[in-house]
C-alpha cells in the first residue's frame, strides 16, 4: 500500500496536465497520528501534497455528491462501491469521473490502537506489514492485520469494483471471513437483552451527526432529523430521540450500505453504529442475494419489484 | 496565598466529607475514554486522565436544558402559561478540571453575562460551582494552551489548583470558594508557602516547556476583516469538512444554542439544546433562504468567529483555550492550528495585487 503513492501522483498529475479532470480528490498528510485529511489537487504541482498509507480510511465518495465538474478520485474497494451507488442514485455521472482505483489491505483502527496504550501516541511509523507505535515511555510494533478497522478485517471487496486507472496490482480478496458473527450474536438475544444492548450502544451519543455526515449515502437536502414540518424526531438528548435518529438513519441505508466504516470511524465517542447497518446488509444478502455497489447497471432491490421477491414476512 | 498538602491516602476520607456539602463531578473512565460524571457516594475521580473526551462545559451548560414548562389542560388554573421550570442549584464542585477548560468559562461568560443580558441558568449554575483544577504535567501533543492565552498551570476561573507531587497533592487556594472546599474536606495541612511555591514554579516551567504546539495570533487583530473573509484559502480549508458538530460540541468555548418546544399530550416544555454553526439549519431562515448556504460559509464562520470577530469584539485574545479537542476529534483532521496560521500569515495586499 505504501508503494502506491508514486503511481497515484503520476496518474493524478497526468490527468490534470491533460485536462481530463479539473481536480483530483485524495489525501494529504494529517496533523495528528493516524489521520490524513481529504484534499484536492487542481494543478499537477499540488499533487505533490498527496499521501497514501493505512490512514486513508475516510470514504472519499462523500466528496462527490452533486458536483458538476470532471473529477479524478482515489477509490479503495469500499469507496468504489459507494461511487457505484452514487452513479445509480444520480448523485454523480459516470462520465464525470476518472476513478483511480487503489487496491486496499485495510485501514488502521485509530481508536483500537489508541486504547492499547496508557499515554498519548506521538508517532506511528508504518512499513509493509507492521506499524511501530511510539509515545512517552513506550514503543511497540504491531502487526497491521491485528489492528485494522473491524469492517476492513472482514472486507471481501478490497479491490475497486470500478476504475479507469489502477494505482497498484490487485490484492488477494479475503474469502474465509465470517462477516456477520456480531449480528448473529445480537439476533440471538432476547427482546429485553436487545433493548439493553441498544440502550448501552447509543448511550454516549452527543448527536453531532458525524456518522450521518461522514456517510456517502446521507446526502438528503434536508435530513429527517432537521425537518420541522413535521418534526419526525425531537432535538434534545432524550434517549428515545437519540435512538430514533440512529435506527431511522440505518433504515435509510438499507440495501445501500457498503460497510465502509465511515460512520463508526468518525464518531467522537466511539459508538459502533455499524451493527445496525450490518443487520440490514445481512438481511439484503439473505433475502435478495444483494450486495450494494457492485454494478452500476443493476437497480437495488429496495427500489424495484420482482414477483419473486421473498414475502415470508406477510403472515 | 495559602497552600495545603493533601496526602493521597487522605483523599477518600475527604471525599466522603465533601459529598455532604457538594454534588461532586470528576473524570471517570467509561468505554475507552474519560468524561466528567457526577461521582457516586464514595467514588473518587480518576485524575490519571490526560483530559476528558468531552469538555466539562455541560456541567454548567447542559446539552439539553429545560427552561419553561406549560400545560394545555384547561381544567388547570395555570393552563397556557409558560412557567419557569422548577430548578435548584445546590453547591457543586468539579474536581480535576484542566486549566484550559476552566479558563474557557471566562470566555463563555462574555456571552452569558453581559450588562444588557444575564443568562439566569448559566449564571446560577456557575455561581453554585467550585472549580478545583488539576495542573497539567503531561500536556498532549495537540495542546497549544500557552499560545492561546492559557497554560498548564493557568489559574483563571479556578477556585483551587491541585498540583500532583508524588504521594500528595498541593492545593493552591485561589478564592474563598476554594478555601471553603478544603475546609469541607478537612484538608488543612498548611505548607510553608515559599518552599511550596518554589516547587510549583519549577513544575509549572517544566510543564510549559513540554507544550510543543503553538499558534501565532499577533496579526489577527490588525488584519482587515473583509480581506480575511475573502481570502483564497477557504475552499481548501473547508474541503474536507463534513459539517458535523463534533468540533463545536467538544469545544469548551462554543456557546450557541437553539430553543425548542416539546409537547407531550396536554403538557410540554421549552428547552434549549446546543446548536452548531456547522449545521445548515443554524442559519436557515423561515423563508427558506440560508445566508450560510454552503460548507465553505459555515467553516469560514467558525474560524472567523473564533479567530477574528471575537478577537475584534472583546480584545481579549482568541476564542479558544488550546485544549486541542477539535484537533484530536475532527473526523477529517481539520486543524485549527493550521487555519490560524493561514489567517495570521494572510497578506491581503498580495490578494489585491493578484486580482
Amino acid at each position: 500500500m505504501l508503494g502506491y503513492i508514486d503511481k497515484i501522483k503520476e496518474i493524478s498529475a497526468r490527468l490534470l496536465e491533460e485536462c481530463q479532470v479539473e481536480m483530483v480528490i485524495g489525501f494529504r498528510k494529517g496533523t495528528v497520528p493516524m489521520m490524513n485529511e481529504p484534499h484536492f489537487a487542481k494543478s499537477p504541482a499540488e499533487v505533490e501534497n498527496f499521501v497514501w498509507d493505512s490512514n486513508c480510511g475516510i470514504n472519499l465518495c462523500n466528496y462527490l455528491t452533486n458536483r458538476s465538474e470532471k473529477i479524478g478520485i482515489l477509490a479503495k474497494g469500499c469507496d468504489s462501491r459507494n461511487i457505484v451507488t452514487h452513479i445509480i442514485e444520480n448523485k454523480i455521472k459516470r462520465d464525470q469521473l476518472v476513478i483511480i482505483g487503489v487496491p486496499c489491505k485495510g485501514m488502521l483502527d485509530k481508536r483500537k490502537i489508541s486504547a492499547m496504550f496508557d499515554g498519548e501516541i506521538d508517532e506511528v511509523i508504518e512499513d509493509a506489514n507492521n506499524i511501530t507505535v511510539k509515545g512517552d515511555g513506550f514503543e511497540k510494533t504491531l502487526n497491521k492485520t491485528d489492528v485494522l478497522q473491524q469492517n476492513c478485517s472482514i472486507c471481501i471487496h478490497r479491490n475497486p469494483v470500478i476504475h479507469d486507472e489502477l494505482a497498484g496490482d490487485p490484492v488477494e480478496e479475503q474469502t474465509d471471513v465470517d462477516r456477520y458473527a456480531d449480528v448473529r450474536e445480537i439476533e440471538a438475544l432476547s427482546p429485553e437483552e436487545k433493548t439493553q444492548y441498544f440502550e448501552k450502544l447509543l448511550e454516549p451519543c452527543i448527536r453531532c451527526y458525524a456518522c450521518r455526515n461522514a456517510c456517502p449515502l446521507c446526502y438528503c437536502p434536508t435530513c429527517f432529523t432537521d425537518e420541522s414540518r413535521p418534526q419526525w424526531v425531537a432535538k434534545g438528548q432524550d434517549p428515545t430521540d437519540v435512538r430514533t435518529f440512529h435506527f431511522l438513519r440505518a433504515y435509510h441505508c438499507a440495501g445501500r450500505c457498503t460497510d465502509c466504516g465511515a460512520c463508526e470511524r468518525s464518531c467522537p465517542v466511539g459508538i459502533n453504529m455499524r451493527v445496525l447497518t450490518k443487520k440490514l446488509e445481512k438481511d439484503c444478502l439473505e433475502l435478495f442475494e444483494w450486495e450494494a455497489g457492485l454494478n452500476p447497471d443493476v437497480r437495488p432491490p429496495l427500489d424495484t419489484y420482482k414477483p419473486s421477491d421473498p414475502d415470508a414476512f406477510i403472515k | 496565598m495559602k497552600i495545603v498538602q493533601i496526602d493521597k491516602d487522605k483523599w477518600e476520607t475527604g471525599f466522603q466529607k465533601l459529598t455532604e456539602k457538594y454534588r461532586l463531578f470528576g473524570p471517570v473512565k467509561e468505554y475507552d475514554f474519560h468524561n466528567f460524571k457526577e461521582l457516586d457516594q464514595g467514588q473518587v475521580p480518576d485524575l490519571t486522565c490526560l483530559n476528558t473526551r468531552l469538555s466539562p462545559k455541560s456541567i454548567i451548560y447542559p446539552q439539553t436544558e429545560v427552561m419553561f414548562e406549560y400545560s394545555l389542560d384547561e381544567n388547570r388554573d395555570d393552563h397556557h402559561i409558560l412557567k419557569e421550570a422548577n430548578k435548584t442549584y445546590p453547591p457543586q464542585a468539579v474536581i480535576g478540571i484542566r486549566p484550559c477548560d476552566a479558563k474557557a468559562f471566562a470566555l463563555v461568560r462574555l456571552n452569558f453575562d453581559t450588562p444588557a443580558y444575564k443568562d439566569p441558568y448559566w449564571l446560577k449554575a456557575y455561581e453554585a460551582t467550585t472549580l478545583v483544577g488539576l495542573a497539567c504535567d503531561a500536556p498532549c501533543r495537540s495542546c497549544f494552551c500557552t499560545t492561546a492565552g492559557c497554560g498548564p498551570y493557568h489559574e483563571e476561573e479556578l477556585d483551587l489548583l491541585l498540583i500532583e507531587s508524588g504521594d500528595q497533592y498541593y492545593a493552591k487556594v485561589i478564592t474563598d470558594k476554594g478555601e471553603a472546599f478544603l475546609e469541607a474536606a478537612g484538608w488543612n495541612h498548611k505548607l510553608d508557602e515559599k518552599t511550596a511555591l518554589k516547587e510549583i514554579e519549577a513544575r509549572k516551567q517544566a510543564a510549559e516547556d513540554k507544550i510543543c504546539a503553538r499558534v501565532k495570533t499577533d496579526n489577527l487583530r490588525g488584519s482587515e476583516t473583509n480581506a480575511l473573509y475573502n481570502a483564497p484559502f477557504w475552499e481548501a480549508v473547508s474541503f474536507a469538512c463534513i459539517n458535523c458538530g463534533t468540533c463545536t460540541y467538544v469545544c469548551p468555548t462554543c456557546w450557541c444554542f437553539d430553543i425548542q418546544d416539546e409537547n407531550y399530550g396536554s403538557c410540554g416544555h421549552r428547552m434549549r439544546n446546543w446548536d452548531s454553526c456547522m449545521y445548515p439549519l443554524f442559519t436557515a431562515h423561515g423563508s427558506g433562504h440560508n445566508p450560510r448556504a454552503t460548507k465553505l460559509h459555515r467553516v469560514r464562520q467558525r474560524f472567523m468567529h473564533k479567530l477574528k470577530y471575537y478577537v475584534d469584539k472583546y480584545d481579549t485574545g482568541i476564542q479558544c483555550v488550546g485544549c486541542g479537542r477539535c484537533v484530536r476529534l475532527c473526523p477529517v483532521n481539520i486543524d485549527i492550528r493550521r487555519v490560524c496560521e493561514l489567517m495570521n500569515n494572510h497578506d491581503s495586499l498580495k490578494d489585491t495585487c493578484a486580482v
